[in-house]
């Protein structure tokens, strides 16, 4: 085998192994939807947050607006505390409400946001003053469990 | 064939001994070789003359003794020095030891490549150089595999003097030759060591094809040095070890059988003649 | 009575040889790969030595590298979708798919492949040189075999290894996307943007990446002290061939435990 054979075929090699991993980075994992993006900080309290984890998106209207930073606990509120890399092309309201939510029954937790009315618009480091938790499945099957029970005993007192 | 000058020794072995694991290969060796000359080592095959030829080339260390190649003690030397000591040798192997994966002429040039930063016109005519001094200028394109076993033999012959040694090493040169290439190798050897200055080692057990080309020969029996003698006392040699190996006799000092219990103690017929342990 | 003793120290004696042998073996093959660690100088100054051995190891095994690669992402995306339609979940193929691609087959079965592919034939060509005195021929021309025939052979697989895995996770994920998407009918946009948004760059593409790479180490060098290390002769070379492709698989398999443990448990925590 001649040098130079080996070397355009190593070189192709190389190219093509090169190639998966940008493939792998770029089109696979999420590097390209990021990095180059500006951003600004928001910050938001639960009562609960869940599942949600750092890097879950945030979406409003179903698109996504931004990922999730960094979750707190905040040792004064006892609530979680929930940081927001936004997406600069996006810009909010003040008043807008976050809401922990779930894709689909079992999927994973995101943050949806809905404008509000405010005419002044969020800046970085702001605070959304408005959230909702996350819908905890325990806590809500106990409570139909108790609303029936309830009823059964009120149906039971009626006769 | 008187050599050029008596007085310096290129291998000066003295009571040398080498044991592997404890079974002791070479006891007690001494042997002188004086530059220019085309030296023998005979014996039957695991005499330990091979051993010898590594212990020479540094590969292996002797156990007791000392072996000074080239006025240097090989076994005491640091690997840098080893290998600077090595570039003056040059070793054929038994069947050749070819690289497989390069063609002939590359592995002629291997060595100068590898030791020299010469020009690449000069390494392919010094190359071409070594390949017509062994007659194979023609085949230099062919891979190893495409050789028959003495063509093999003569590559390795031209690689093995690409850098122009001082000491050549020879294991078991016409192993498996057919008598033509046996000839030729035979007389290329004594050829090269003369047309080079340098000094021949031949380790074999070809008596027919090496008496005619060295200068001395060393008998080696059992890890020792058994008769020793130019060509003429070899031939006219009353021991009776150098007659029967010289004549190629099965039987005599050597003994045809190799060393067992009695034979028909063995076979079962003697009394209580119980199972090998 | 002593006899029965005898027969209890026997197989004692024995494990304890064996055990006392493999931990000297273990120690000289450590040895070993140092020295050639320390004199890779040549195998990088001269690169196309390395080159060479890239080609012998990593252009020669990208047939079944990339043919395995799409099979694999194939039945990958058959099964995976058999399972997730049961969960109304049939969109998540990418990420299953990709998943389980760049964090475990990818490396662990390209790695596999790779022993059985090209470290068997670097045991096998090491072995052969010495059995036919090439590695003694070159000592005696003053020429280090560690430095000219196996460090450019370690450090050729080594750099192939993760060049190779990350070709069998996209030829995988390809496949799975050929099977999913436009066999079965998954949508093609929930199965990239499902598979980007669950897909992190650094925990996991990188740390798949940093398994090729240590299992490349591991099997490479297994592979050249296999060869180095081989009798001389045919059974030796056959032997130390098969005891490349066992004990590199072994290696693989249990370094991938102690990797995935390092890596996806404790420090996961985002």
């Amino acid at each position: 085998m001649n040098r130079s054979t080996i070397d355009l075929w190593v070189g192709i090699f190389v190219a093509i192994g090169f190639a998966a991993l940008l493939f792998l980075a770029m089109k696979v994992g999420n590097l390209a939807s990021f990095s180059t993006a500006q951003t600004y900080q928001v910050q938001a309290n639960f009562a609960n947050i869940g599942g949600l984890k750092v890097r879950a998106p945030i979406k409003s209207a179903g698109v996504v607006v931004g990922r999730v930073a960094e979750v707190r606990f905040d040792n004064e509120s006892f609530e979680a505390m929930v940081t927001m890399n936004m997406d600069a092309r996006y810009q909010f309201p003040r008043d807008t409400v976050a809401k922990i939510l779930t894709s689909g029954l079992l999927g994973e937790q995101y943050i949806g946001l809905e404008a509000g009315g405010d005419s002044a618009m969020l800046k970085s480091s702001d605070r959304l003053r408005l959230t909702q938790s996350a819908v905890v499945l325990e806590n809500l099957i106990s409570q139909f469990l108790f609303n029936k029970a309830q009823e059964g005993k009120d149906n039971k007192d009626a006769k | 064939m008187t050599p050029l000058r008596t007085a310096e020794q290129v291998v000066e072995i003295d009571d040398l001994s080498f044991t592997y694991d404890v079974r002791p290969i070479l006891r007690g060796i001494d042997m002188r070789i004086a530059r220019g000359k085309v030296v023998a080592i005979m014996g039957q095959s695991g005499c330990g003359k091979t051993t010898l030829l590594r212990i020479i080339g540094g590969m292996l260390r002797p156990s007791r003794g000392s072996a000074r190649v080239l006025g240097e003690t090989v076994h005491e030397l640091a690997r840098d020095r080893l290998y600077a000591l090595r570039r003056r040798m040059g070793m054929l192997y038994q069947f050749g030891a070819l690289f497989t994966d390069l063609s002939v002429y590359r592995n002629v040039e291997f060595p100068l490549r590898e030791h020299t930063a010469l020009p690449d016109e000069l390494i392919h005519d010094l190359v071409m150089l070594k390949l017509e001094a062994v007659g194979l200028r023609g085949a230099s394109r062919l891979t190893p595999a495409e050789l028959s076993g003495g063509m093999a033999r003569r590559v390795a012959l031209a690689r093995a003097i690409a850098l122009d040694p001082e000491l050549i090493m020879y294991d078991e040169p016409f192993a498996g030759l057919d008598p033509i290439s046996l000839g030729v190798v035979a007389r290329l050897i004594r050829r090269l060591n003369d047309s080079l200055g340098a000094t021949s080692i031949i380790v074999t057990h070809d008596v027919e094809e090496t008496l005619p080309i060295v200068d001395y020969v060393y008998f080696m029996a059992d890890g020792r040095v058994v008769a020793k003698g130019t060509v003429e006392e070899v031939r006219r040699s009353r021991e009776a070890f150098v007659h029967q190996f010289v004549h190629g006799e099965p039987d005599g000092p050597v003994p045809f059988h190799y060393p067992a219990p009695g034979y028909r103690e063995q076979l079962g017929f003697a009394a209580g003649a119980q199972a090998r342990a | 009575m002593t006899q029965f003793a005898e027969r209890v120290a026997q197989p004692l004696r024995r494990l304890g040889q064996s055990v006392s042998t493999r931990i000297w073996r273990l120690g000289f093959a450590s040895r070993f790969f140092f020295y050639m660690l320390v004199h890779s100088g040549t195998a990088l100054r001269r690169f196309h030595l390395t080159m060479r051995e890239i080609y012998f190891s990593g252009v020669l095994s990208l047939i079944i590298i990339l043919v395995s690669g799409l099979f694999v992402g194939m039945v990958l995306g058959l099964q995976g979708y058999e399972t997730l339609q049961r969960y109304g979940a049939s969109e998540s193929l990418g990420v299953l798919v990709a998943l389980s691609l760049v964090r475990e087959l990818g490396p662990v079965v390209a790695g596999l492949l790779f022993a059985s592919r090209a470290g068997s034939a670097i045991t096998a060509e090491i072995g052969l040189m010495k059995a036919t005195e090439q590695i003694s021929a070159m000592e005696m021309m003053a020429v280090d075999p560690i430095a000219r025939v196996v460090a450019p052979r370690f450090w050729g697989g080594v750099i192939s290894m993760p060049l190779l895995a990350a070709l069998f996770s996209g030829m995988g994920i390809f496949g799975g996307y050929l099977v999913g998407v436009q066999l079965i009918g998954v949508d093609e946009g929930a199965f990239w943007s499902q598979m980007q948004a669950a897909v992190d760059v650094r925990s996991d593409i990188l740390n798949g990446v940093i398994k090729s790479v240590v299992f490349g180490f591991a099997v490479c060098w297994i592979a050249v002290f296999e060869g180095y290390d081989a009798p001389p002769t045919a059974e030796g070379v056959s032997g130390a061939t098969t005891r490349t492709v066992v004990t590199s698989s072994l290696a693989i398999l249990a370094l991938d435990f102690m990797l995935t443990a390092l890596m996806f448990t404790g420090g996961n925590a985002s």
